[in-house]
Formats: C-alpha cells, sequence, structure tokens
C-alpha cells in the first residue's frame, strides 16, 4: 500500500457524482482511468482526501456521431476504445496516428480519453490533439453546465478551468471540412514514452488549394499545448510550399515555444525537434489534404 | 479507514475479501490473496511485471486499487500452467531462454497470452509492439521474439 488513505466512493450515475462532487469540494478528486493519477498517489505526490471513481458509471463511455456530424465521446471512453474504433479512424486519421503513441497497451485499457484531457499534462497528447481537432468540452457540476472550447480549457501545466465540482462529461469533435489534412510527429526515447517534443497539424485548403486553416499544437514545450498564432498568420490564404513551412518552423522555434531542460532533454534541443518536426508534420498534413486523405 | 466488502473473481477462483480503499489491485493478489506470481516493480505504471488480465484485457496491477475489481475477473500468471506442465507460451520461453532471473516474465506472459489470442499469426514488429510496455533488464528482448514467434506455431488455434 503506497498512497495515504482515502475515502472513496463509487457512485453508478452521473448525478450521483455530481453530487458526491460537490459535498466532498477540494477534498474531492475524480478517479478515471487512474493511469496518471494513481502513480501519482503511490508516489505521494497526490493526497485527495477523497476519490470519486467513475468506473461504475457505464453511461460515460460511448463514442456516438453528433447531428453536426462529428464524433461525441464520453469521458470514460477507454484509450484502446478509441484507438480501434473504425469510424474514429475514418472521420480522424489524426486520432489513429496519436493513439498508439500514448504510453502502452495495458495503460490504454485502462485510460480514459476524458481523464487524459482534464489531466492536462503539457507532455500529454491529448490535451493537444482536443485544440487541434478544434474540440468542444461539455462540463458539468451539480450547480451549472457549460460548454468550453479545448483551446480556452487549459490553463497551466495540470490546470484546466474545472472546478472541484466540475466534472469533463463530454468531448465533442466537429466534422472536418473538406479538404483537410493532419499530421502528428513526435520525438520520444522509446515508444509508449513521453514526447520530447511532438506536433500535430491540421490543416484545410480551399477551392484553389490555397490554405484555409493550419492549426499547429506543439506538446511538451511549454505549460500547457500551444496553438500556434504564427502558422495561422503566415499560411492562411498563401498556396503551401515548402518555403512557407520553413517559415512557420523557424518562426515557433524562436518565439512561440518555452521548453525546458531536464534530463531526457536540453531546451535548445526541444526546440530543434520543434523546428523539424513543424515543418514535416506540415508537409504531411497538406499533402494528406490535397489527396482529401 | 473503512474497509469495503469486495467481491473477486481471480483464476476462476470466487473470492470475498473486505480491504482499504488504498490497497493496490497487485499487493491484494500478492498479500491477501498469496498469489505472488503476479511481480511487482516500479509501482507507477512504467516496468509492466504486474500485468494482469482485468476482465480479459491486459492491464497494469499497480495502477488500479483492489475495491475497483469488485465484481470483475481477474487472471494472473498462476492461471498458466504448472511447474509439470507449462503453457505452450511458457515452454517457448523456457525452450528459447526468454528468461534468465525470470522477474519480468509473468508481466511479459499476461501481455502476450491475450495479444497471442488477437494476432496467433505475429509479424515480428508486431511482437515489438505488443511487448513495448513490459522491460526486461537481462534478455535484451531479442530471445523474447524469438520465443513468441515458437508460442504462436506451438499453441492451437
Amino acid at each position: 500500500m503506497k498512497p495515504v488513505p482515502f475515502n472513496y466512493f463509487a457512485p453508478t450515475s452521473v448525478e450521483e457524482a455530481l453530487d458526491k462532487l460537490a459535498e466532498l469540494g477540494y477534498d474531492g478528486k475524480i478517479l478515471a482511468g487512474g493511469q496518471s493519477l494513481v502513480p501519482a498517489m503511490n508516489f505521494r505526490m497526490a493526497r485527495p482526501g477523497a476519490l470519486v471513481d467513475l468506473n461504475n458509471i457505464p453511461e460515460l463511455a460511448y463514442i456516438k456521431p453528433t447531428s453536426e456530424g462529428g464524433l461525441a465521446i464520453g469521458t470514460m471512453t477507454r484509450d484502446s476504445k478509441v484507438e480501434h474504433d473504425p469510424k474514429v479512424i475514418e472521420m480522424f486519421p489524426l486520432l489513429g496516428e496519436v493513439m498508439p503513441n500514448i504510453a502502452h497497451a495495458q495503460i490504454r485499457n485502462r485510460g480514459t480519453f476524458g481523464g487524459s484531457i482534464a489531466h492536462a499534462d503539457p507532455a500529454g497528447q491529448l490535451p493537444a490533439i482536443s485544440i487541434a481537432l478544434d474540440a468542444n468540452l461539455f462540463i458539468q457540476s451539480k450547480s451549472k453546465e457549460r460548454w468550453v472550447k479545448a483551446t480556452d480549457f487549459f490553463t497551466g501545466p495540470f490546470m484546466t478551468v474545472l472546478d472541484p465540482d466540475d466534472m469533463l462529461v463530454e468531448i465533442v469533435l466537429p466534422p472536418h471540412l473538406p479538404h483537410t489534412g493532419s499530421s502528428y510527429q513526435q520525438v520520444s526515447r522509446q515508444r509508449g514514452g513521453y514526447a520530447q517534443a511532438a506536433v500535430a497539424s491540421v490543416v484545410t485548403l480551399d477551392d484553389q488549394n490555397r490554405c484555409k486553416e493550419a492549426r499547429v499544437v506543439l506538446i511538451s514545450v511549454g505549460d500547457t499545448p500551444i496553438l500556434s498564432a504564427r502558422a495561422k498568420e503566415i499560411l492562411v490564404g498563401q498556396k503551401p510550399t515548402a518555403e512557407a513551412f520553413k517559415e512557420v518552423a523557424q518562426a515557433i522555434a524562436a518565439n512561440e515555444i518555452d521548453p525546458a531542460t531536464d534530463i531526457h532533454a536540453t531546451a535548445d534541443y526541444r526546440r530543434h525537434l520543434v523546428e523539424v518536426l513543424v515543418e514535416r508534420s506540415l508537409t504531411i498534413a497538406f499533402d494528406r489534404a490535397k489527396k482529401g486523405v | 479507514m473503512d474497509k469495503f466488502p469486495i467481491t473477486v473473481n481471480v483464476n476462476g477462483v470466487r473470492y470475498d475479501r473486505a480491504v482499504e480503499p488504498r490497497l493496490l489491485l497487485s499487493d491484494f493478489l500478492r498479500h491477501d490473496l498469496c498469489l505472488t506470481g503476479t511481480h511487482v516493480g516500479c509501482e507507477h505504471g512504467i516496468c509492466g511485471a504486474c500485468t494482469i488480465l482485468f476482465d480479459g484485457e491486459p492491464v497494469r496491477s499497480c495502477l488500479i486499487f483492489a475495491v475497483q475489481a469488485n465484481g470483475h475477473d481477474i487472471r494472473t500468471v498462476e492461471s498458466l500452467g504448472s511447474t509439470e506442465n507449462l503453457h505452450p507460451l511458457q515452454e517457448a520461453f523456457h525452450e528459447k531462454h526468454a528468461l534468465q532471473c525470470g522477474f519480468c516474465t509473468p508481466g511479459f506472459l499476461m501481455t502476450l497470452i491475450p495479444f497471442l489470442e488477437k494476432h496467433p499469426k505475429p509479424t515480428e514488429e508486431e511482437i515489438r509492439e505488443a511487448i513495448d510496455g513490459n522491460i526486461c533488464r537481462c534478455t535484451g528482448y531479442e530471445n523474447i521474439i524469438q520465443a513468441v514467434k515458437l508460442a504462436s506455431e506451438k499453441m492451437p488455434r
């Protein structure tokens, strides 16, 4: 037994869970897949007074189409379910590319889509992907409910707009526009390891093959996932060219990221990686947008 | 802290116990049920030694609380062969020298059992991916990969 003692609650409905969270306030913590929380508790870095376990609420695990043509993913959907869902991969090839890079199969069997986003690890993939795919997040508490754009959700390392009594309930991914392509590029020490740096790009072309939209998100090089403003400024309205990709890559590496030095990589190395990976991901994403894949 | 009554099915045997919420499933298996085949390495989800099957899917037993196993079906390495009558996968590990100290082996085996069910004829690439969540500090992995190939030939399908 490594964690400190805590109270445990296993509600069987969302309503019951929200009641419990409201009652517990700052003492309560949601236990979703637990693949980040339990290690933190084993290290005693996290010492929640009480856990509200969502694993007995089957209604929180689903992948279903939305009326707008996108997908709604329930917060407790296991990562492995998302990884192997044919509809997800067809509609959002970016997820098909990203999911196998999230830790290991054993972790993905337990880890959850919503849990990973709510955990807001700046080195985590799904927070960044939620921004790249322009996700809408449905948040509920006992007293209120609201929608928050993924872009506005993350406020710092492991910090979000969620209040202690809030639950991230559903993640809605809007459908891609026609002529959209995406690419995920990551460098890590070994398969399944944390990204030293990673880049997710989602780009859309107009009828004249000019860039209509470019969402380039940087992972593991700042306090939160970073949505590049420069990529949009440089690319939108222009023909996508190798020179433009290089310009974007240099602008991002120079001005938009704040990488740290740790035992896995120096800040300079991470900056270098970002430059290479942005160029690579834009090249592939635009190529896919052109081919319509 | 209050104890919670749980009922767990482990390797086909029903166990009724009362557990503190903070008891990890790995410790529950080893200490409460005396099933010490499941090994505990890092206890933070990196090494894979404690991998077990939870409702048929391989997971880290060090990252689940025993209380969460209530009503679920668990399989550990003890459900495979015995010393006299090894499971074909264990036989292949033995034959190909896929273990030296053996500490990581239960985790590898429990990762590979469902893998071989889903991929009866795995490619080397698939095998390498399947074991990317398990650390072995003795073999250098090559012999493990050979053993999985051999097991895929031996195992009935």
